[in-house]
């Protein structure tokens, strides 16, 4: 008997941790003005009249800091939900969670686990430059020992959030700004978690296949909305947990389509797309008709204002790509 | 705390090569009680830390232990002290010079030094090493390789006592070093904003690898490192075991009590390198020389032990013999032991299974 809410991104992720918060004592927030403030997205909006503040912490502008307690917390059993305001302020905490945070379960052979949820708003959409706009999810995908989640709609930010808080695991979980507030969802408050490992196949086709994540499936989609137009069945994939990847279902839609295009709204050179690309050349070349096409930001500095859409990735460029990678023969 | 000798006899057979004038080795320990199983206590423990240390420079020097090993020779007194005023449930972390830390904690010494080796049955598993190694059941945090970032993790245990509402503390080792870390200030300003119990105990060995004090900082009295944080510090002689108890106790007192975290400063020396590779550049040998002759704090206990004429010199010797056999065995032990399996590669990286 759960009832259903409509909620944007931000309010899933509220949702979420407001769920979990109430049934796990050792769920703990803290970061920059997240708990008077609820946020400067309003993430934990409300959240610390609600639990306190032994519960949800403001902290100083530290954030190795933040990241370092947080792995001393774990090591006791706490599950500490820090959040990074934005993720370009992560680097002074990237020693801890790299170093730290991803190494402990290795280190000690399974006897301590971290089950931290570092939360941050990741990529463009708020015409601010670099640091507040970037997209660096690769750096952490990179790193064996942690997970990176990117949901992108508030069904997914809702379900693997749940996830997450569950997980015994260090989490990296990556918020698309610019889904925040973009689009509604008829969320149901049931409690239930999605799965950590594996990808969302969003729309079957036997044409072509869209691979994306994070904001990006919203202009994958309405390329695919489009590509649908002139006849073209496309399959799309929300892959949403980027690290550890399922390949697997990436694999099997491919050897459906023969074709493939990966968007990201990272940089392009060493981005996840051209792990999916490499990934997908190594075991399912024989499956391919066509060269795997990708559509990425540039290599780049994320622009300021104005020039931050003609760095993202367009609905008009994904669908060129997809139309190249059709026409191949 | 080295402070220039005001008296000198000679106990050590060994030829100083400059010439030391050495102090009664236990003129310093005299001001301070202890009983005699204390004292035998403390005598123990830092003779076992250097027999353990001594073996495992062997094993260094044999291509045993593989990439580095930090020695803490010279710096028993600090562990053996502190863990002497510590209680079950308190917990520790420290940085990469960790054996002794171990060892004081009551860890076996076969899972440490098959540990260094790499070795299937050591505490990590083979996978850890020297600076990796922990113990959950007695609360030993590590064991880690950044210098300076255990500070907040340390930090973060003491939030988890203090949010679990038990009386437990956090110790939380760190060299001179790494008191220059910029996150172990970030920790401070959390610790007494939230009056955890942690106590910060700064290893000041003198020397940051190649680096003295004072090259690296303008102000190197580093009991006052808390003062902007409004953290009470204390300079402690870190050579001199029962003066660290003593201090070690108050400390735990007041940290207990609620009031907050509190910086010791350790004022010690470390006789080996910074690892097993140091071009020892950075002071003289007679630098080192002195400091062993007239300072050592396993000598200082073993004066006034024999001096209370309690114990007698062959009856220490016995307890030598038999802490290099315990020593012995555990390098044997360590020999003997299989390497991981390859398949260990993949093991223990994220949670398999459910999510």
């Amino acid at each position: 008997m759960s009832d259903t809410k409509i909620l944007t991104l931000i309010e899933a992720v509220t949702a979420a941790l407001d769920h979990e918060m109430g049934l796990d004592k050792e769920i703990v927030l803290m970061g920059e003005d997240v708990g008077k403030n609820g946020g400067v997205f309003r993430a934990t909006d409300g959240l610390q009249q609600k639990y306190g503040d032994e519960r949800v912490m403001d902290t100083p502008l530290a954030e190795a800091m933040i990241a370092g307690l947080s792995v001393g917390m774990a090591a006791q059993g706490m599950k500490p939900v820090p959040e990074i305001q934005f993720m370009g302020f992560v680097f002074p905490a990237f020693n801890q969670i790299a170093t730290a945070a991803a190494r402990m379960r290795n280190r000690t052979r399974g006897r301590l686990t971290m089950p931290i949820t570092f939360r941050m708003p990741y990529g463009g959409g708020i015409h601010a430059p670099e640091h507040h706009s970037e997209s660096t999810e690769a750096l952490f995908a990179h790193i064996p020992g942690l997970r990176v989640l990117i949901p992108s709609n508030p069904t997914r930010a809702y379900g693997l959030l749940l996830a997450s808080l569950r997980s015994p695991d260090p989490i990296l979980f990556l918020e698309p700004k610019r889904v925040y507030r973009m689009v509604k969802h008829e969320v149901e408050m049931n409690g239930v978690a999605l799965p950590l490992d594996k990808c969302f196949v969003d729309r079957e086709g036997d044409d072509i296949t869209l691979i994306s994540w994070g904001a990006m499936m919203h202009e994958t989609l309405l390329a695919a909305d489009q590509l649908a137009k002139d006849g073209v069945s496309v399959e799309v994939i929300d892959v949403a947990t980027v690290a550890p990847m399922d390949m697997e279902t990436i694999f099997t839609s491919v050897r459906k389509t023969g074709r493939c295009v990966v968007v990201q709204e990272a940089p392009r050179a060493g981005g996840l797309g051209s792990e999916i690309a490499a990934e997908i050349a190594e075991h399912e070349l024989m499956s391919l008709i066509a060269p795997i096409g990708r559509v990425a930001g540039y290599d780049t500095i994320m622009p300021y204002a104005k020039m931050e859409m003609q760095y993202m990735p367009s609905v008009e460029r994904v669908v060129e790509e997809a139309q190249k990678v059709l026409k191949y023969v | 705390m080295v402070k220039k000798p005001t008296k000198a006899t000679s106990k050590k057979t060994k030829p100083a090569k400059a010439k030391t004038k050495k102090v009664k080795a236990s003129a310093k320990t005299e001001k301070f009680k202890a009983t005699h199983d204390e004292l035998m206590h403390y005598y123990r423990e830092m003779l076992m830390i250097r027999r353990f240390e001594e073996k495992s420079g062997q094993m260094y020097g044999m291509g045993l232990i593989g990439g580095f090993c930090h020695l803490y020779i010279g710096q028993e007194a600090i562990v053996v002290g502190i863990q002497a005023g510590l209680k079950d449930g308190d917990a520790t972390i420290t940085g990469y010079r960790d054996h002794g830390h171990m060892l004081a904690a009551g860890i076996d010494p076969n899972a440490v030094m098959a540990e260094l080796t790499g070795r299937a049955t050591g505490i990590s598993s083979g996978k850890g090493g020297s600076m990796h190694m922990f113990s959950t059941e007695k609360h030993f945090y590590g064991g880690h390789g950044i210098v300076g970032a255990q500070v907040p993790l340390g930090t973060g245990v003491a939030f988890a006592n203090k949010y679990k509402g038990n009386d437990n503390i956090s110790v939380i080792y760190f060299g001179d070093g790494a008191s220059n870390q910029g996150q172990v200030f970030e920790a401070f300003n959390m610790a007494k904003l939230w009056n955890l119990p942690a106590l910060f105990i700064i290893e000041n060995n003198q020397y940051a690898m190649g680096t003295a004090v004072e090259r690296a900082t303008g102000r190197a009295d580093l009991s006052h490192r808390g003062d902007s944080f409004a953290i009470p510090g204390k300079l402690v002689d870190g050579m001199n075991v029962l003066e660290v108890k003593a201090e070690t106790d108050k400390a735990v007192k007041y940290i207990r009590s609620g009031k907050g975290p509190m910086i010791l400063e350790m004022k010690t020396y470390r006789y080996r390198g910074h690892s097993m590779s140091d071009p020892a550049k950075y002071r003289t040998k007679e630098e080192v020389q002195k400091m062993r002759a007239e300072h050592d704090p396993i000598d200082q206990i073993k004066d006034r032990l024999l001096k209370s004429g309690k114990v007698t010199e062959e009856e220490l010797k016995e307890l030598d013999k038999e802490l290099k056999a315990i020593v012995t065995k555990s390098a044997d032990f360590a020999q003997a032991s299989p390497f991981p399996e390859p398949s260990e590669l993949y093991t223990d990286i994220l949670i398999e299974g459910e999510a």
